[in-house]
């Protein structure tokens, strides 16, 4: 029980924390939202491969979204964290090391959930979206799945980058691959040489599962896109664990 | 050092030791062959410069480092093991807390950790935070943090509590503050380890006081046992002697040019001044003053001021 209490009170007060931090929850969550207006609503009547731009938008900036909320959330608070000794003093104490990490994917999942919820509500009500709760519910835990992927990136950046430099460094890969991924311009009215990169981004990877969850995009290859995201995630893991490893090495070396 | 039996040792350990503990950060040594340990209820000041090793020393006993070789313990045990860290409280000299917790946060997620906490209104009151509860920690004045810092060493009810620097940068109303809340917690026989540059903190504060210089102990005792083991004495004198002929003299501790004039450190005055006289029967202007615990420090370390 009283483990419990430690996780609980670690996530209330992660939660506490970013909320009173406009400079993380502000633009995570007016990003997605006011791009999607923006372009998904814009052009929203337009149709692709049988549904409407607003709807096939949702899965791209819901992607979006996710991978912002997850990328901010863990890069930069681990990087000042750690950079500062903050996470040290916490060392000292017999807190678990595991409720660190639970309280800031718990953070992770919330913001998307957040985000992704806006965006429907958005689709709804400006761009005309309707679709079965099946599909709904289905593309929401796609994109909550989507939030390890990219909590595990947020991690490794956070174990090596200094806590000025994370949300530069963090910028640099999210801004960048989101276009790459054909989260702001849909893929197929991107040039060719950019979709064949992109079957190298996660991003993309979890886009089209996400359009495949709402029978948007119907290329079909879900065993792919699954197959992908696995191994990056692994390797996410990986690199994460070895910054970790390697800042318990400085210390503990 | 009490007389102990192999048996009590096993059956007492003390709640923190070093052993033979050198450390180096890749070929730069920080400690060499540095060994101490701490009785039930007694305050060690580790006093030293800045870069002596004493941050080394503090993170070796809360297992944020491992020793190079030697062995470092706590209550017996390794410093890393669970059940120790829920007996020690420390207190690091870090940049930054998270600014956005206000300070009654900030105790109550740091007591969760432990397995018997301090009462949270006990919290407040050893560690001065009355009126400030509700303040986030960026809100906080310099004093303010460092007994928030403070708190969270506390607040876990430790045996044993360690102290990296606890006043640096504090202006002394704000110290003296802070020495009283180290004081009580003495009268409840707690352990404490504080590592500090301040004379004035560890005279004030320390049972023991333990010098260490460039990762080495240079001395080990009361602070008035420190002045005599240093240069109890300050000769001031002016002689054609060179600086390096008296230093090389017995009893001299230091030597120190302060314009024409010379300054000894030595704890045997009188032997000193007989030396000087037989090599240079035109020694002048003697002068000789008792050397306060800065003297001494400043002689045990041959710090430049």
């Amino acid at each position: 029980m009283k483990k419990i209490r430690v996780y609980l009170l670690e996530i209330k007060y992660e939660f506490l924390k970013v909320l009173r931090t406009p400079a993380y929850a502000i633009p995570t969550i007016t990003f997605p939202t006011i791009f999607y207006i923006f372009f998904g609503v814009a052009f929203g009547k337009q149709q692709h491969g049988g549904v409407t731009m607003a709807k096939y938008m949702l899965a791209t900036y819901g992607t979006f979204g996710v991978m912002g909320a997850s990328l901010f959330g863990f890069a930069v608070t681990v990087a000042m964290e750690r950079g500062y000794g903050w996470l040290e003093v916490k060392r000292t104490s017999p807190m678990p090391i595991g409720a660190y990490f639970v309280a800031k994917m718990s953070m992770a999942v919330i913001f998307s959930a957040t985000v992704v919820t806006l965006l429907y509500i958005l689709g709804y009500t400006m761009g005309g979206v309707t679709m079965p709760l099946g599909p709904a519910a289905a593309m929401f835990g796609i994109l909550m799945a989507g939030a390890v992927t990219f909590s595990a990136l947020g991690l490794a950046i956070g174990y090596f980058a200094g806590p000025t430099s994370a949300a530069p460094i963090v910028n640099l890969v999210f801004m960048p691959m989101s276009f790459l991924s054909g989260l702001w311009i849909p893929i197929f009215a991107l040039p060719k040489f950019i979709q064949k990169m992109a079957l190298a981004l996660p991003a993309f990877h979890l886009s089209q599962l996400a359009l495949g969850s709402i029978a948007a995009s119907g290329d079909g290859k879900t065993a792919q896109h699954v197959f992908v995201l696995a191994i990056t995630t692994l390797v996410f893991v990986a690199a994460a664990y070895f910054g970790y490893r390697r800042d318990e090495g400085k210390m503990y070396g | 050092m009490k007389n102990t039996t192999l048996r009590d040792a096993v059956d007492h350990p003390a709640p923190a030791m070093l052993a033979g503990v050198s450390k180096s950060y890749g070929s730069i040594p920080a400690l060499r062959d540095v060994s101490f340990s701490i009785e039930p209820g007694e305050l060690v000041a580790l006093l030293g410069p800045n870069g002596a090793g004493k941050t080394t020393a503090v993170k070796l006993l809360l297992g944020l480092l491992s020793p190079t070789s030697g062995v470092a313990r706590v209550f017996g045990e390794n410093p890393r093991d669970a059940a120790n860290r829920s007996r020690t409280g420390a207190m690091l000299q870090i940049a930054r807390v998270p600014e956005t917790l206000r300070v009654r946060e900030h105790i109550d997620l740091f007591s969760s950790y432990y397995p018997a906490p301090m009462p949270y209104r006990d919290v407040i009151e050893a560690a001065g935070l009355h009126g400030v509860e509700e303040r986030k920690f960026g809100d906080l004045s310099g004093g303010q943090r460092q007994r928030l810092l403070f708190a969270l060493a506390i607040c876990g009810d430790p045996d044993l509590l360690i102290l990296d620097e606890p006043t640096v940068g504090l202006d002394i109303e704000a110290r003296r503050g802070l020495w009283t809340q180290i004081r009580a917690l003495l009268a409840r026989r707690k352990s404490v380890l504080l590592t500090t540059h301040y004379l004035e903190e560890a005279d004030a504060l320390a049972d023991r006081v333990i010098v260490i210089d460039r990762g080495t102990i240079i001395a080990e005792g009361t602070t008035s046992e420190i002045k005599q083991q240093a240069a109890g004495k300050r000769i001031r004198c002016r002689t054609s002697l060179p600086a390096d002929v008296v230093r090389a003299l017995p009893f001299v501790v230091s030597v120190d040019t302060d314009g024409e004039a010379l300054l000894i450190g030595t704890p045997a005055s009188d032997v000193v001044i007989r030396e000087l006289l037989t090599r240079d029967p035109n020694l002048a202007g003697i002068e000789i003053t008792n050397a306060g615990l800065e003297e001494a420090f400043l002689a045990l370390t041959g710090s430049e001021r």
